[in-house]
């Protein structure tokens, strides 16, 4: 018989989470190291990890503090990059309508790429049962403590790497990797080839707009190209 | 940027990015369920991804820096190969440092 106690179903969530730290973990300790390297303090480095709580959007975050951008922008383009998990939002709702609203709080905390990953297909295809968010809960504080452990790690490690290892060339990198997991359909390349060649001339823009207007750019070219896109994908 | 302000703008960067993981599983129903919406989201990550990436490789210290005279397009170029081929996060980071480290190894 199915075990659907809230402690089977939380350590089932653990257990689809631990694989993927095998990614998560090196993103955290790099995230760390680069942070320093950019010139953020430390302990600031390892605060956004609680507080945003999202890999590449707190990459975004240091890049752009450490090139001295206004706030608001930072604000925008940090919400900009997580926008993304409104369709997590969107896919989970359901599974979760019934809950406290301490649990939405902490589930909606918890949402992010991995956590969410490895969490929706128990939501969607397992059996339906009274505690199955306790499985996104397994996932989201497995990744959550997993993010933390190597941040820090990564802050601590950080002091003793030299600045001609080129290490900052590892979040263009780690974006590249995250660009082709992206990209499912032709016109997702396009949107990105045109994001990455308008942001160049866009750079000359006041307050780092730049970034905004390409991603603008990317978003409207790839929706006018979408109609050449295969069917059915 | 002073202290409390960076405290500040995390904590607001942190606040917008919970607003949004939490806005269907809080008002579910009553969010636009509109399939124009979805479309416009699946571009940002791939939009977002090449805005970031472009400068990255592309500027230097003095402006733009072109090809050939370039290690980090090449060694992007190698990464992107291993990226299409592995689809791992880890590998992709790998064989770009290496051939990053690579080239200026071997034009220094």
């Amino acid at each position: 018989m199915f075990d659907d106690s809230p402690r089977a179903e939380f350590f089932g969530g653990v257990r689809a989470e631990l694989p993927l730290l095998l990614g998560v973990v090196p993103f955290g300790l790099i995230f760390g190291v680069l942070g320093l390297a950019v010139g953020m303090p430390g302990w600031a480095v390892v605060l956004s990890s609680s507080l945003v709580f999202g890999g590449s959007s707190q990459v975004v975050f240091a890049q752009l503090w450490g090139s001295g951008t206004p706030p608001p922008v930072m604000v925008t383009t940090v919400g900009v990059v997580n926008l993304r998990h409104l369709l997590y939002s969107a896919a989970v709702a359901d599974y979760l309508r019934a809950l406290p609203w301490r649990w939405k709080l902490l589930l909606a905390y918890l949402l992010t790429d991995e956590a969410f990953a490895a969490a929706i297909g128990r939501l969607r295809d397992g059996p339906v049962t009274p505690y199955r968010h306790w499985f996104l809960c397994g996932t989201g504080l497995t990744l959550w403590t997993g993010w933390q452990l190597s941040t820090l790690t990564g802050v601590l490690l950080g002091t003793a790497i030299p600045a001609s290892w080129s290490l900052d060339f590892s979040i263009a990198l780690t974006f590249i990797a995250l660009l082709v997991l992206s990209v499912h359909r032709r016109s997702d390349a396009w949107a990105a080839m045109v994001a990455a060649v308008v942001v160049l001339p866009a750079l000359a823009l006041p307050h780092k707009l730049g970034l905004l207007v390409a991603a603008g750019a990317g978003i409207a070219f790839g929706l006018a190209m979408r109609r050449f896109d295969r069917k059915n994908r | 940027m002073s202290t409390p302000l960076l405290l500040l703008t995390m904590a607001v960067c942190g606040l917008v990015t919970f607003l949004i993981r939490l806005s269907f599983i809080a008002f579910g129903h009553h969010l636009p369920d509109d399939p124009r919406i979805e479309a416009v989201l699946r571009y940002v990550p791939p939009a977002i991804l090449g805005a970031l990436i472009a400068p990255e490789i592309f500027t230097g210290a003095n402006g733009l820096l072109l090809p050939p005279d370039n290690p980090r397009l090449w060694a992007a170029q190698a990464a992107l190969l291993v990226a299409w081929l592995t689809r791992s996060v880890l590998a992709t980071i790998a064989a770009g440092m290496a051939a990053l480290w690579a080239i200026q190894g071997w034009v220094g």
